[in-house]
């Protein structure tokens, strides 16, 4: 996608109150520099500020301190080119499919008509022809998914923000969605920030793998992954680089204590 | 209520009269009390047979035509006051946490209050004519709606209201586009309550004091010992009653969406 963003994080915190005078320090002094068109996972145990990261860009949450930038803009709103996709699909039940799909076009005023066949179109790029007409209930919980994934893409996102999206799937359908999201991607070429806690998922998907801390969240690893593409599911787990670099992320969270060796 | 969203369901246990069981029950009754009356030598003065009361409805269906209008209107009117009132009270309490935190508790604590307890005095300040009934209806359907209003709101999923910020939605379109439509369920669940309860405070206001009206015709035929007449008034307003209900009914399945369907 030509209009993909680049992403500058500048010593960026974050600390809530919990109660009064009961604060969590969710990130820590967060640097990050993100390359247009790039596809970038985030691995971290639960509660490393990981989603807090992703809430930040997406212009949910204020930080507490430091600099986040969407093409040079400083992110204080949702920025125009960013597109979320949520760990759960959060569809309205009472649009059909395809009115959820161009619920962003009418947010933002521009001509529903025209953009139905686009629409269509990205439904029926995830499988999904012939479902306009049906209600979110009649699907399943990947078909849900599937279907927040094109609301997400028909915003042509240069930055499209993934907070653990097959998290709440089964492991067959998680399987089907990560093949499908390369697919999808290396049509689009937009740049990707993809949250997760599966490092798998993680080093099969991205350029770029980074693994934070537990909290409050640092970036602990920054790896590049230089397998080359389509990548191939099956048989991944053979594959000698993507072995390397699972393990690196291993490591790390065992050095963290994260995970335990036993 | 099926929509034509919502798939029918097939009906389990195919048997007549497992399907129909609740209406071969009213039949059943119907027929016990028909023929109980004569056999247990009741007068009609005491009870009258539900075919008596039938006959009496359509022979004087012009006298609880005109009086069932009268509290038709006296029901309507508070209702709507309700709505009109109690809805935008419902947004002050969701919008504002000020508000909430001093009105809402003073509504709940007044929510314990029996309006009917109220009825004597509400004629004392109104007087005879259509005030002190609408005043009473208004007040007993009043809070329901409020309170399933707030309910509604405050229950929505937070992800949703992200969801559609994250679009760069206004707090204008969220609230049509997510709130609204998500409190709708729980505000017919509300307005349903209400419309039964504003027949009723309706009616104990034309006990009070009234010169026409169901409850008014009510007491004018126990006065006169015609037991068919009073029991010709209960029915008609329990059908006024039970007609409101599916009136709302309809509206709720052409702007709502079905609840159950979403999970």
């Amino acid at each position: 996608m030509s209009n993909a963003a680049n992403v500058r994080v500048e010593g960026v915190s974050k600390t809530y109150e919990v109660r009064a005078g009961d604060d969590v320090q969710a990130l820590d002094r967060v640097d990050l520099d993100i390359a247009p068109g790039s596809f970038v996972a985030i691995v971290g145990p639960s509660g490393c500020g990981k989603s807090t990261l992703l809430s930040l860009l997406a212009g949910l949450t204020a930080l507490s301190s430091g600099r986040l930038r969407i093409d040079g803009d400083e992110v204080v709103k949702p920025h125009p080119k960013a597109g979320v996709v949520f760990q759960s699909d959060l569809l309205l039940p009472w649009r059909s499919i395809i009115d959820n799909v161009l619920l962003p076009i009418e947010i933002k005023g521009l001509d529903r008509a025209a953009s139905a066949s686009r629409a269509r179109e990205l439904l029926a790029q995830v499988g999904l022809q012939g479902f306009d007409n049906k209600f979110p209930f009649e699907l399943s919980g990947g078909m849900r998914q599937r279907v927040a994934i094109c609301r997400a893409l028909i915003q042509e996102p240069g930055l499209l923000l993934m907070d653990e999206p097959f998290g709440a799937l089964d492991a067959l359908t998680r399987e089907q969605m990560i093949m499908d999201l390369q697919t999808m991607w290396l049509r689009l070429r937009n740049t990707v920030l993809f949250i997760t806690h599966g490092i798998d998922e993680a080093v099969f998907l991205a350029d770029r793998v980074i693994v934070m801390s537990p909290r409050p969240g640092r970036v602990d690893l920054d790896l590049a992954i230089d397998i080359p593409r389509p990548r191939r599911w099956s048989g991944i787990h053979e594959n000698p680089a993507f072995q390397h670099h699972v393990r690196q992320v291993r490591e790390m969270f065992e050095a963290k204590g994260v995970l335990v060796a036993h | 209520m099926p929509t034509a969203r919502k798939p029918k369901k097939k009906a389990v246990g195919g048997s007549f009269t497992e399907r129909y069981a609740s209406v071969l029950l009213a039949v059943a009754i119907l027929l016990v009390w028909q023929f109980a009356v004569p056999l247990l030598g009741l007068s009609e003065f005491v009870l009258p047979t539900p075919l008596a009361i039938g006959k009496r409805i359509v022979t004087d269906f012009n006298l609880l035509a005109a009086h069932s209008y009268i509290t038709l209107l006296e029901v309507l009117a508070g209702f709507l006051a309700g709505v009109l009132i109690g809805i935008p009270l419902a947004l002050a309490i969701f919008y504002s946490k000020a508000f909430e935190r001093a009105v809402y508790p003073l509504l709940v604590a007044l929510q314990t209050v029996p309006k009917i307890a109220l009825a004597p005095l509400l004629v004392l300040y109104l007087g005879y004519g259509w005030w002190p009934k609408i005043s009473l209806a208004f007040l007993i359907s009043f809070f329901p709606i409020v309170i399933s209003t707030v309910v509604g709101l405050q229950s929505l999923d937070k992800g949703l209201v992200n969801m559609v910020r994250s679009m760069g939605s206004t707090e204008w379109q969220t609230f049509f586009k997510v709130r609204l439509p998500a409190a709708l369920p729980s505000i017919f669940g509300g307005l349903k309550v209400a419309i039964s309860l504003a027949v009723i405070g309706a009616i104990i206001g034309e006990y009070i004091a009234a010169e026409r009206g169901l409850g008014y015709l009510q007491l004018q035929a126990n006065s006169q010992f015609d037991t068919t007449l009073n029991f010709a008034t209960v029915v008609t307003i329990s059908l006024l009653g039970v007609l409101l209900y599916f009136v709302l009914a309809l509206i709720e399945s052409k702007v709502s969406y079905q609840r159950e369907s979403a999970k």
